[in-house]
């Protein structure tokens, strides 16, 4: 997500204030001048333009049926609407708090355990005056952020089962009992919200590091000069320093408060655990595409994305407001 | 002005290191963290080589003698036959799709940076929004299954095709080109479209190259959409393969005729878990150096 300083907002197509005092026919003919100079251009914008149109938008007129009693033979635009009654059973049903449960938890867990690691973690690496270390430490840290939750999956296994994992292999040598971590729903949200912090708390430092090295070095020398300890020195400039980044990273995180992480919890999760780890987002793959609930699985999901979009939006303002920035 | 920041500078450094213990604690603190990061993976390394006598004798070591090691896993999994299929599909997914993505992304972007393009601003915010409202998966698969796209590689390669993000950091980037030489290729009577492939192009090999490499990684990551859409097996690319692989129970699951096999299950796991990754560790020096030279970051932070 861009993160950038908010512009003042200028007219569609993006006519310079002086012209607008044209007369209307001058601005016209400026204007299909300007269209004729860049056809090319709009040539080479088409291709994506239509990509849009298909695959982002195309969805966004399937997404009626959720309005819909959807039967695949009479198609979308065919299938008879049946106002709000998908949202209805979807609100009415035993599963919907559970799901926005699990939802929540895992997205608030992930936020609020991981934010303060990845606060330390940067704040580590911009301290420490061992250089060598310190490009050794990030260039590890930042790799899992590139693997894929399979791959993650896999080396999960390798830790965490209860025949061969190393941790139980631990715990066997301390006499303790194996525990099946990714199938007991006493550890499920554990494993997902920890390993979830293990693959991205590196990455995340990047933002943070960013914000570090932009404080002004004169700030450390005065507190140098007036003798504030290594903690006050943290405490009183780094921190202050990065609390905007901070600001801006929680709102755009509330904003996504609904995903949970579909393609982890679709990786890890499985039928022991799915009272602790069915997010919505596994619940409408299941029930959407393997059940062929089309339109309930889609009223869900529209559900989601509406909530997701006016959160999102009412964190842009907050940011705005906060910490004069925008996130978009 | 200079000398003076850097003496600053130097200043601060001295200041940190005389406080010997803070620094100590520090380096151990980030080495813990260092330890976090790298155990996991060890773990699937030496499981990858444990040979299956000493797995037989007392499962999987903390570490591997230096004579008592054996590739018989990665024997196993790469004469497996869908192993060379499965291999193939992603690659060819990978590039296919990565070039896809480059060719709608940079026009896109490029069309999007120029401030006087008539319609800019409405394009602009259609593409926000479908970043900021997703209507869910059902409409997406309903509109690859009109379009009669499954069990083909097109259906994991379009729907992902251009993202938004990629597309906006490579629009800044190009709004940040000196505008002062795009204004001469101008007045020397160049159109719009040969600033483009002329002056532009050639100055952005750096961040089509980074975009490319971030939408390589993406392809070669991709698992749902391929479980997704491709049910025939001969289709399934290297990601979908590792699943199927780390799901199975046991050897025979896996290798229906293996009946006296030469390793165990989990050290095929392990190897195909690091054979998996491998392709992201030989680009992952190249992605690096892209964002600690500060490329993307600049484009998140702007």
């Amino acid at each position: 997500m861009g993160v950038k300083e908010t512009s003042s907002d200028s007219t569609p197509f993006n006519i310079p204030a002086e012209r607008k005092s044209l007369p209307l026919s001058t601005r016209l003919s400026n204007l299909l001048r300007s269209i004729k100079r860049h056809r090319g251009i709009y040539l080479l914008m088409l291709p994506p333009l239509i990509y849009f149109l298909i695959f982002k938008y195309g969805p966004l007129w399937n997404a009626q049926i959720a309005f819909k009693d959807f039967k695949p033979l009479l198609g979308v635009w065919g299938s008879p609407w049946i106002g709000f009654e998908n949202f209805k059973s979807f609100i009415n049903s035993f599963y919907f708090t559970d799901l926005i449960l699990n939802t929540v938890i895992f997205s608030t867990a992930k936020l609020v355990l991981g934010l303060p690691i990845a606060v330390i973690l940067a704040i580590a690496l911009h301290e420490t005056v061992f250089v060598r270390f310190r490009t050794v430490v990030q260039t590890i840290v930042y790799l899992p952020h590139f693997l894929s939750w399979v791959i993650m999956f896999g080396v999960l296994l390798m830790l965490l089962s209860p025949g061969n994992g190393l941790i139980n292999q631990v715990l066997e040598e301390f006499g303790l009992e194996p525990i099946g971590f990714l199938t007991s729903p006493k550890w499920f949200r554990s494993v997902v919200v920890s390993s979830y912090i293990w693959k991205e708390t590196g990455w995340s430092t990047i933002l943070y590091l960013a914000a570090l090295l932009g404080i002004n070095p004169h700030l450390y020398e005065a507190a140098k000069v007036d003798g504030a300890s290594n903690l006050q020195r943290i405490w009183h400039i780094s921190i202050p320093g990065i609390l905007p980044v901070i600001v801006l990273v929680t709102l755009l995180r509330l904003g996504n408060i609904l995903d949970a992480g579909f393609n982890q919890v679709f990786m890890l999760y499985s039928i022991p655990v799915y009272s602790v780890g069915d997010v919505i987002d596994t619940w409408v793959y299941r029930q959407g595409i393997l059940q062929f609930e089309f339109s309930l699985a889609t009223a869900v999901g529209l559900f989601k994305g509406v909530i997701g979009l006016a959160l999102i939006l009412t964190a842009n303002q907050v940011a705005k407001r906060v910490a004069k920035q925008s996130l978009f | 002005m200079t000398t003076k920041t850097k003496v600053v500078r130097s200043g601060r450094k001295t200041s940190r290191r005389e406080d010997r213990p803070y620094q100590i604690a520090l380096a151990f603190f980030l080495f813990i963290v260092l330890m976090i990061i790298v155990i996991p993976f060890w773990r699937v390394v030496v499981t990858s080589l444990t040979p299956l006598n000493t797995y037989i004798q007392g499962g999987v070591p903390y570490f591997l003698p230096l004579r008592d090691w054996t590739v018989e896993a990665y024997k196993q999994l790469m004469t497996h036959p869908q192993f060379g299929k499965a291999l193939t599909n992603s690659t060819i997914i990978t590039i296919g799709g990565t070039a896809i993505s480059l060719f709608l992304t940079v026009p896109l972007a490029y069309g999007l940076s120029i401030s006087t393009l008539p319609g800019r601003r409405i394009i602009l915010m259609l593409i926000l929004f479908t970043f900021l409202f997703n209507p869910g998966l059902v409409p997406a698969y309903l509109m690859v299954t009109t379009l009669d796209l499954q069990n083909s590689f097109w259906a994991v390669i379009l729907p992902p095709a251009v993202s938004v993000y990629n597309t906006l950091v490579m629009m800044s980037f190009f709004e940040g080109l000196p505008e002062e030489l795009m204004d001469a290729a101008r007045i020397d009577g160049a159109n719009e479209l040969q600033v483009l492939f002329r002056v532009v192009l050639p100055l952005s090999k750096p961040i089509i190259l980074t975009i490319g490499l971030f939408y390589a990684v993406f392809f070669w990551n991709e698992f749902f959409t391929p479980i997704l859409y491709l049910n025939d097996n001969d289709l399934i690319p290297l990601p979908v393969l590792l699943r199927n692989i780390l799901i199975s129970a046991s050897f025979n699951e896996f290798v229906e005729f293996n009946a006296f096999s030469s390793t165990f299950i989990e050290a095929l796991k392990s190897a195909a878990v690091l054979i998996t990754m491998l392709p992201m560790l030989i680009v992952y020096p190249w992605i690096q150096r892209y964002f600690t030279k500060g490329t993307l970051v600049g484009g998140v932070k702007e």
